[in-house]
């Protein structure tokens, strides 16, 4: 094995390799485990019952983001069922020895906001997250998995996972981003290419000059939706702009530790000829702004593209295509500038970061929000709140006549009072289109970056934000 | 320790048909349906929003499909996010065994998590299945784990079901937390070999 050269899912999955199980899956270990509070409580239940403590408690990090009001965050909170449940996090935390990221530490947010940003998420590292949007850590060059709460569970006791190994897809982006092409173009735009499915069994590694370029708050965004793609993670391998990112950060190595750290995270990254069991090209020049118009994040177009029509659609995508022009209530052939919305939602774990708020905020400086639509601002965590209003952000937002909220999930989800009614239609910076995600069984999104929406805002509909930036 | 480790070597039982492809676990189970903390009621909110949609026209609530306990599907049943809230409202409402053209893979490794068996046939055997249960929905269905075999009224048909995942429901293995927690001393030499771990 000693001179082949090798990428960074094998060494990482080497590294971490406790050993082979009867299953003939891999018992990995998990480096950092992140909890919440919805996909944990039964986890925790499951522990107690079975007499098993944690096993690496300081390994393990809790926040509530899901079901949290970003109007009010005073406890108790108004809705029982929310607060019974952050009850129990806060319980289970406390019998067992886990930090909490809760309101009152001034750290709390959407768990893969807060990770990253206290330097919690390292390269080379393995992260699970009861949540699917773990992949968003695979930025740092991580190997972040989404489990269920079974898995919860056994990471809790044991701080493994029993997996097989993925295959690994290189995803190479050639060219450069126009202005007003964002990385969520970028994510959406390889999901379409790739399909809803096309990563099943796949690790994406993302790499190439477009992804050199990025931020890693860009980075963060194409990873998160690597699940909606249907890989199991995505990831970036770790260069200089991961290493800025992460210096003097809370929880990351400080001093000297962090020099033979970035050694270390160096030495994790892929080698040049390094083994893939696929690659492919995705040529960042010809990305488009781009806006779901569908139920799935598969059903997207270049903003100045039209709606498929049936006979264009290949065979096995035609019922998929009639159902969501059904309940999108859409034409086929339609051009999907000018599709008025309802509601714009900016925040999220794909798009709630200061970069995209600033994004945002550049472009809701050319106009008002359109009398009838309501917008929300809703930061991904406290740290990226303090950090807008320092910023005046906030101010802008709302002279701009969009609500700024408290951090959390919010209308992604739509577990917590940020809801669409009926058939709304929402123009959102999250990363599901799936029916009645936003917390209406008949509610409507379209995906889209945050300065889209932004501009969507005040117009009213979905515009083309080249033309106003 | 008191990890249930029973064998699951075959499901069988009456099928039920639910068409459609990329089912998502927002359907599965919305989401307002997870703020519980246990699964205990989750069963009752299965496929709720998709359900009162259909005003009684969806598979669910047809008469002639129910008590069964295999649902047979299209594609990438159960993609989206990675709650088990949607295996559990399936097992809770009586499912134990999906068959389908394909699952998401986060939704397949939760079944596999509950001892649940999830096998993918071809689009034609698929169709086929599909189509006798429609016609003859009492027919028993059966679902052989160790044979890779789906039987029902069209015949036996070969299905799939990944090797790891067959060796773990055939050897009872399914609830890995028993299996990782024998493991414990290689875990500690793991995690002591890992900069990051020891403080770099
Ligand atoms: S913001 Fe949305 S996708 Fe991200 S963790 Fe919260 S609910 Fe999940």
């Amino acid at each position: 094995m000693g001179n082949t050269p090798r990428n960074l899912f094998d060494k990482v999955w080497e590294a971490h390799r406790v050993r082979e199980l009867p299953s003939g899956q891999t018992q990995l270990f998990i480096g950092t485990h992140l909890v919440h509070e919805v996909t944990s409580p039964q986890a925790f239940a499951m522990l107690r019952e079975r007499d098993l403590p944690v096993r690496f408690p300081n390994r393990t990090f809790a926040t509530v983001d899901h079901i949290i009001p970003t109007d009010s965050q005073v406890r108790p909170l108004s809705d029982e069922l929310a607060e019974a449940m952050m009850t129990e996090l806060e319980r289970n935390c406390r019998d067992h020895d886990i930090h909490l990221f809760d309101v009152a530490s001034g750290h709390q947010g959407i768990v893969h906001v807060i990770g990253p940003e206290q330097g919690i998420t390292l390269p080379g590292s393995t992260i699970a997250c009861g949540d699917s949007h773990t992949s968003t850590h695979g930025a740092f060059g991580a190997i972040a998995f989404g489990i269920g709460t079974s898995q919860v569970r056994d990471v809790l006791a044991t701080q493994c996972l029993a997996m097989a190994r993925l295959k690994v897809r290189r995803i190479e982006t050639t060219g450069k981003l126009n202005p007003g092409v964002y990385a969520k173009d970028v994510t959406l735009a390889i999901i379409r290419q790739l399909g809803v499915n096309g990563g099943v069994g796949y690790a994406y590694e993302y790499a190439g000059p477009v992804i050199d370029a990025m931020s890693l708050e860009e980075r963060m965004t194409v990873c998160n939706m690597s699940i909606e793609g249907g890989a199991r993670c995505g990831y970036v391998n770790p260069d200089e702009t991961t290493y800025d990112y992460l210096r003097g950060r809370p929880y990351a190595p400080q001093g000297d530790a962090f020099e033979r750290a970035v050694d270390w995270w160096r030495s994790m990254a892929s080698e040049p000829g390094a083994h893939y069991d696929d690659v492919v090209e995705i040529d960042g020049s010809a990305v488009a702004p781009t806006v779901t118009w569908g139920i799935n994040p598969g059903q997207n177009l270049g903003v100045d593209e039209k709606i498929p029509t049936l006979h264009e659609t290949p065979d096995d995508e035609r019922a998929s295509v009639a159902e969501a022009l059904d309940y999108m209530d859409l034409r086929a052939g339609q051009p999907i500038l000018g599709i008025p919305i309802d509601v714009a939602f900016i925040g999220s774990c794909t798009n709630g970061r200061i970069s995209d708020l600033r994004e945002a905020a550049r472009v809701a400086r050319h106009g008002q929000v359109q009398p009838g639509v309501r917008a929300l601002v809703v930061p991904g965590s406290q740290e990226v709140a303090r950090q807008a209003e320092a910023e005046g952000l906030d101010e802008v937002f709302r002279a701009h006549g969009f609500q700024w909220r408290e951090p959390g999930c919010s209308m992604c989800l739509a577990m917590n009072p940020d809801k669409l009614q009926g058939r709304e239609v929402c123009a959102s910076s999250s990363n599901r289109n799936f029916k009645g995600r936003q917390g209406s069984p008949s509610g409507r999104t379209l995906l889209m970056s945050p300065a889209m929406v932004a501009a969507a805002a005040i117009h009213g509909k979905v515009v083309d934000v080249r033309e106003i930036l | 320790m008191t990890a249930t480790r029973a064998s699951v070597e075959s499901v069988s039982g009456r099928a039920c048909v639910l068409r459609g492809d990329d089912i998502d676990t927002d359907r599965i189970i919305p989401a307002r349906f997870m703020k519980v903390v246990t699964f205990d009621s989750v069963g009752e909110h299965l496929f709720e929003d998709d359900r009162l949609a259909a005003k009684g026209n969806h598979a669910l609530d047809d008469d002639r499909y129910e008590g069964a306990s295999i649902l047979v599907v299209d594609k990438n049943f159960g993609c989206g996010s990675s709650r088990e809230h949607a295996p559990q409202s399936l097992m809770r409402f009586g499912f134990n065994g999906f068959i389908g053209e394909s699952f998401a893979e986060i939704f397949a490794g939760n079944c596999t998590a509950l001892g649940l068996v999830c096998a993918t046939l071809g689009e034609d055997d698929l169709e086929n299945l599909m189509g006798s249960v429609d016609l003859d929905p009492e027919q028993e269905v059966r679902i052989d784990v160790e044979a890779r075999t789906v039987t029902s009224r069209v015949g036996t048909v070969a299905c799939q079901i990944p090797d790891g995942t067959r060796r773990q429901l055939l050897e009872g293995s399914w609830d890995a937390t028993g299996m990782l927690l024998d493991g414990a001393e290689d875990v500690t030499k793991t995690a002591e070999a890992l900069p990051y771990v020891s403080g770099f």
